[in-house]
């Protein structure tokens, strides 16, 4: 430890800190622009300049190291000089239109520059101008604002991956912009507005909509992918204008996915449904919330009446609240009836009824960082858990040996020990591949039912890595989750956490992946899964939040099971297709305009309040669910708030932790041969994963939601011959659809990539997959 | 992208620095891209990041931050006049209008005919030698009187 003392103040600081460090530990404030605290130290803005004892001038307090007994003045006069004359500089080439900037009101240049700056410039002659970049359809840039500080090249290098944005030409020429013609296209790239201090980066989905004076703050959490980021989301006369990320380093640190930031555009989308609808006669017509309810409840109880209660399904999309999930099971139950599930993408239910509790992440979020080896298993992993594998690449750059198993060799701007792209039907045996080395290294037996198998190299690497670790983990993503095979995949990786002495993690699909569970939302007893209440038709559904035609894994059989139904009662916050095969829509409130709750996948339990009043008529799911409960004459449906849903179902701790578990009981291990024809990769594209973020339309712009092609490595292409750019037809099962070949290498040989949830590939069916040309 | 025999030369460099610092080949392979190609195009410059695995952003800032390094076309001859201060206290300035008279061109423009491109240059380490002048980035000529010019523009063919 150091000793120095800060404007009086003794404080002691680790080896190796910071004079700004030090200044941040005891709470002084250095005024700064380039600084900050997840970006490396670039000191290239100067104003964070502070006087030290005996030091001949100022020293920049971000990139000066701390020695022993060192004096620190940060408001002595030769500091204050310093850092007014910088602030001179700084607005020299600044444009002084504050009232016209869209960051006005919230700017640290404009902030500060009321502290440290002139009352009047002394600067007479002509400023800078700098012609604006585009960075694509979700940051704006105004770069003659822009004062170099190259905290977003930074980012882009050191926390994105991949250096997207630079400083070009030099000296007074110096330029930020990305390379010529390309834009910024992560899915981390709204951050970048958060971190200029100006106005040279701004949201242009927002821009010059509100001041920031004018907006109420309100916490909520993301509905999106299993982490549940924390939110501030800004709102003006009940609109929700923005959202920006509410710091919490255990979950989200300082970030937000772009689609997390710029979700809330289809909050506003033009298929909102704002009032209850009903079909009668085959014609669609608004009615008041009474008779809705009463048509549904009329409708479900006629179809149980008629057909027996097990004719009914309730299907639930995971990105539905905990209390919204809970109450759904509870009146479908209530009704004697247990087919209900909201794990619309899983075809393998096989481990139902051999799970030891809640599948979750098998460890803290902020643990990750710490471990040391790490093999991930069928995962999208940028595009499906944009924030884990921010904390995954800070950790791999640090030394973690990152191992992946996946069908698409897709770049995920790490460094990783051992890589296998082969066929999802062949994922199973890779894996057994490297259960078999890594029992082999570690001198433990596999579980009997592991079939003996012919190591190849890279799982011999990968066993190698994980054997050499001291805190390793297996990670399970949403391609395994949703792996025709995904009980055997799930087994043999507790199978290698086992004889490895690893954990093992599923990284969390949707907001309430692990909620789902806790709330009961899956068959109990006798009752079907997501997947058999489609195969074998039900009389009437019940469909939460869920577009089913998209959201599940067999979209045409979800979509002809939903038309063929008698009843079909849909609470959505969308129309969406519904007004083809529902018989009732419901217009329940989005994650802005209910309370709730979502609990992530490392089991935090986050509740939120609504941040809106609800739109028009709209009303939030559990208080429909809740007195749906009552019009079916059910017991025990009296909540008056969704915090007692809440209690009801977690008690008032709502300590979930002792019901999380990844265990498995043991299942028989097949390895199947290479399967003769083509197979589908079929990835969720971030931006389709969830009814709200489809609707997002400056998200839609991006090149994240190109619409699906038929992509295929090279040799697969020219094996069909095909050539990239051909239209062609593709088929699975029932369905068709005409896609544009593409070529890419990137994809596991045998294998074509076809994207699901998005309307043009949603016809299709499962399993065997055929490409020829139309 | 890149020729074989500028591939080679470039593996060549990299081969100077340890195997998982590529990226410090960077200058040498932008110089013998451009000795290759004439000038830097964007495409160009895109391939050398992806033969050095670096980001393309990355390697147009050091494109763009070195004056030698040619972003757009030039002549067949790139003429560079040492513009700073003890090139000028000897008649760097003069050497340049000189030129630009000479050659009815401008700083950064290139002849019609595509000859001649006229650049201003900073300091090439020869003020002894002032006024200098850089003939394609390889040739450094001093003493530039009018004489001087007159003889070495006869003598670019």
């Amino acid at each position: 430890m150091l000793q120095l003392e800060i404007d009086g103040k003794q404080i002691e600081v680790p080896e190796g800190s910071t004079v700004m460090d030090a200044a941040r530990q005891i709470g002084t404030f250095i005024p700064h622009f380039c600084y900050h605290k997840k970006l490396s130290i670039a000191a290239s803005c100067r104003m964070c300049l502070v006087q030290v004892e005996k030091a001949p001038k100022p020293m920049p307090a971000c990139a000066t190291p701390v020695t022993n007994g060192m004096k620190v003045m940060t408001r002595s006069e030769v500091a204050v000089k310093a850092q007014k004359d910088v602030m001179e500089f700084l607005l020299i080439n600044h444009p002084l239109d504050c009232p016209i900037c869209d960051q006005g009101g919230e700017c640290q240049l404009q902030d500060l520059s009321v502290g440290y700056g002139g009352m009047a410039s002394r600067y007479q002659e002509e400023k800078r101008v700098v012609v604006n970049k585009n960075l694509g359809p979700l940051v704006s840039t105004d770069m003659t604002r822009c004062i170099h500080c190259t905290r977003c090249v930074r980012f882009t290098a050191e926390i994105g991956g991949f250096q997207e944005m630079g400083q070009a030409f030099r000296n007074e020429h110096a330029e930020i912009m990305p390379f010529i013609e390309s834009t910024v296209d992560t899915e981390l790239s709204g951050n970048i507005i958060d971190l200029c201090p100006v106005g040279a980066l701004t949201s242009k989905p927002f821009r010059f909509s509100a001041r920031a004076w004018e907006m109420s703050r309100r916490k909520s959490v993301s509905p999106h992918d299993g982490l549940g980021s924390n939110l501030v989301v800004q709102t003006k006369l009940d609109r929700v204008k923005r959202v920006l990320p509410l710091e919490n380093e255990d979950v989200n640190e300082c970030w937000l996915s772009d689609k997390d930031r710029f979700s809330y555009e289809g909050l506003t989308a033009e298929d909102r449904i704002t009032r209850p609808m009903i079909k009668e006669g085959g014609q669609w017509r608004e009615v008041d919330w009474h008779t809705a309810l009463e048509f549904a409840a009329k409708a479900v109880k006629g179809a149980a009446a008629e057909h027996g209660a097990a004719s009914l399904g309730a299907l639930a999309s995971p990105h539905s609240t905990l209390e919204e999930l809970y109450l759904l099971q509870k009146l479908v139950r209530g009704l004697g009836c247990d087919n209900v599930d909201f794990r619309l993408r899983q075809s393998d239910f096989s481990a139902d009824g051999k799970r030891m509790g809640v599948p979750w992440l098998g460890m803290k979020i902020a643990q990750i960082p710490k471990l040391d080896r790490v093999l991930v298993v069928g995962s999208f992993l940028r595009k499906d858990h944009p924030l884990l594998a921010l904390r995954l690449r800070q950790a791999a750059r640090k030394g973690t040996q990152v191992s992946v198993i996946h069908p698409t060799r897709d770049a995920l701007f790490m460094p990783l020990a051992a890589r296998a792209v082969v066929a999802p039907d062949q994922m199973v045996g890779t894996l057994a591949q490297v259960a078999q080395a890594l029992a082999g290294i570690k001198g433990v037996a596999l579980d009997a039912s592991v079939p003996a198998v012919t190591v190849g190299d890279e799982a011999k690497k990968m066993a190698e890595s994980l054997a050499s670790g001291a805190n390793g983990a297996v990670f399970l993503g949403n391609l395994a989750q949703q792996h025709a095979c995904a009980s055997t995949l799930h087994f043999l990786a507790e199978e290698i956490s086992r004889v490895g002495g690893l954990t093992l993690g599923f990284l969390g699909e949707a907001a309430n992946s692990v909620g789902g569970y806790l709330a009961g939302a899956l068959p109990a007893v006798d009752g079907l899964n997501a997947a058999r209440m489609l195969a074998e038709p039900r009389k009437a559904y019940v469909v939460l939040g869920a577009e089913p035609e998209l959201d599940c894994a067999d979209g045409a059989q979800a979509l002809a099971a939903m038309e063929a139904a008698q009843a079909v009662i849909v609470l959505s916050p969308f129309k969406g297709r519904a007004t083809e095969y529902a018989s009732v829509i419901l217009p329940v409130a989005p994650f802005t305009e209910t309370s709730g709750t979502f609990v992530n996948t490392e089991g935090r339990v986050q509740s939120f309040n609504a941040v809106v009043r609800p739109l028009d008529e709209t009303r939030p799911g559990w208080k429909v669910l809740r007195v749906l409960g009552n019009l079916l004459g059910h017991s025990g449906f009296d909540y008056d708030s969704s915090e007692a849903v809440r209690h009801d179902l977690l008690g008032e701790s709502a300590e979930v932790s002792s019901k999380l578990s990844n265990g498995l009981s043991r299942i028989a291990v097949t390895l199947k041969p290479a399967a003769a024809g083509l197979q589908r990769v079929a990835d969720v594209p971030i931006h389709f994963a969830d009814s709200l973020v489809r609707r997002a339309e400056s998200l839609q712009k991006t090149k994240d939601a190109r619409p699906p092609m038929a992509a295929m490595n090279a040799a697969t292409l020219a094996g069909l011959g095909l050539s990239a750019g051909d239209k062609v037809k593709v088929k699975q099962g029932a369905g068709v659809a005409v896609l544009s070949a593409a070529l890419d290498d990137t994809i596991a040989a045998g294998c074509v990539r076809v994207s699901a949830a998005h309307p043009t590939t949603c016809g299709l069916g499962a399993g065997e997959i055929t490409v020829e040309r139309v | 992208m890149l020729s074989q025999e500028a591939q080679k030369q470039i593996d060549r460099e990299v081969a100077k620095y340890p195997a998982d610092q590529k990226q410090s080949a960077v200058m040498s392979a932008l110089r013998i891209a451009q000795v290759e190609k004439g000038w830097l195009a964007p495409e160009t410059i895109a391939a050398v990041a992806d033969y050095l695995g670096m980001a393309p952003i990355a390697v147009y800032e050091v494109a763009s931050f070195y004056n030698m390094y040619d972003l757009s076309p030039v002549g067949r001859f790139k003429l560079t006049v040492c513009t700073n201060l003890p090139c000028a206290l000897s008649g760097g300035v003069h050497a340049a209008d000189y030129l630009k008279h000479k050659l009815g061109i401008g700083f950064n423009e290139t002849t019609p005919d595509g000859k001649f491109t006229l650049k201003e240059g900073e300091c090439m380490g020869a003020c002894g030698d002032a006024p200098a002048m850089l003939v394609n980035n390889h040739r450094l000529c001093g003493w530039m009187t009018p004489d001087q010019i007159d003889k070495l523009l006869a003598e670019l063919e």
